[in-house]
């Protein structure tokens, strides 16, 4: 079975990177970008039987860093 | 004082801290990252700057999480004095030892000159050999130097005392312009300047010298 985990910066916290991408969108001719957030998406392979409380243990653990970063798992 | 410098793959300052310990009289032992445990008599653990694995990841993640932080860990638990410069201090917050992260310099560029500090406090070991107001000038070289924390956690540790350092012209976006933070004990300590290039004349600057110098001392004393 599989689990993609998406990271995103939480609210409030500088994301220096979309603020980047957001101005190279603006200077390619695309208008209406009012902002950009920049984050990132695992996906595990796991063994089946794997459940949703074991990807988040890996999240709190390691794959997120909770200070700035939220996550949301989708097990498929 | 016997200090132990730690080497992940992908450290590169971790001979320079080396020397620069040893210079100020101490004993050095190199730990690598897959050992359990210290060298027995281990009173300062050096985490050294670098890319540990590459920071892949988040900077330090995978450093905090690997066999030798939980005796570094276990260390500042029973009052060890923890040294971490650069991305040493990236992996110190990620273990928890130190509040807060090291986010991308807000101008996004990577940052090699040397910069001017101000020493915030001088009550701490590391920072007792400088008067509080010095200002002295320390390297920088990082990418991810941008410490960010919540306005709660900036206020205790600025009514604890527990700022360093902080820059004079602050170059990365870091809150309250802090370049180096102290636990609550103040024996751990987490910088991203690198007072390790400033430790001889021949590197063109001597002002981290005093750092190291008076770490040593806060031993031969006791």
């Amino acid at each position: 079975m599989k689990a993609r985990v998406h990271v995103m910066l939480k609210n409030g916290v500088l994301d220096p990177q979309g603020e980047a991408v957001r101005h190279a969108l603006g200077a390619l001719g695309f208008e209406g970008v009012n902002g950009v957030r920049q984050g990132k998406v695992i996906e595990l392979d796991l063994d089946d039987g794997a459940s949703e409380d074991d990807v988040k243990a890996m999240c709190e653990k390691l794959l997120a860093n909770t200070v700035i970063e939220s996550y949301s798992v989708e097990m498929s | 004082m016997h200090a132990a410098v730690v080497v992940f793959p992908g450290s590169n300052c971790d001979r320079d801290l080396a020397v620069a310990f040893e210079a100020a009289g101490a004993k050095v032992s190199m730990v690598w990252h897959k050992d359990t445990e210290m060298p027995a008599g281990v009173d300062v653990i050096g985490i050294p700057g670098g890319f540990s694995f590459g920071d892949y990841l988040r900077c330090g993640a995978i450093a905090a999480n690997s066999p030798i932080c939980r005796s570094v860990i276990a260390h500042a638990d029973r009052g060890g004095y923890v040294l971490g410069i650069c991305n040493g201090f990236q992996v110190l917050t990620e273990t928890g030892l130190l509040p807060g992260v090291l986010l991308r310099n807000a101008g996004l560029k990577y940052i090699c000159r040397t910069v001017g500090l101000t020493v915030e406090t001088s009550a701490s070991p590391y920072t007792q050999g400088y008067n509080a107001g010095d200002v002295i000038d320390i390297p920088i070289a990082h990418h991810d130097g941008n410490y960010f924390a919540d306005d709660e956690t900036i206020e205790r540790l600025k009514a604890e005392d527990r700022i360093a350092f902080s820059y004079t012209d602050n170059p990365n976006g870091a809150k309250a312009d802090i370049a180096g933070i102290l636990s609550e004990n103040r024996r751990v300590l987490g910088m991203m300047p690198h007072p390790e290039r400033a430790a001889d004349s021949v590197h063109g600057g001597t002002d981290g010298q005093a750092l190291f110098r008076a770490l040593a001392g806060s031993f031969a004393m006791a």
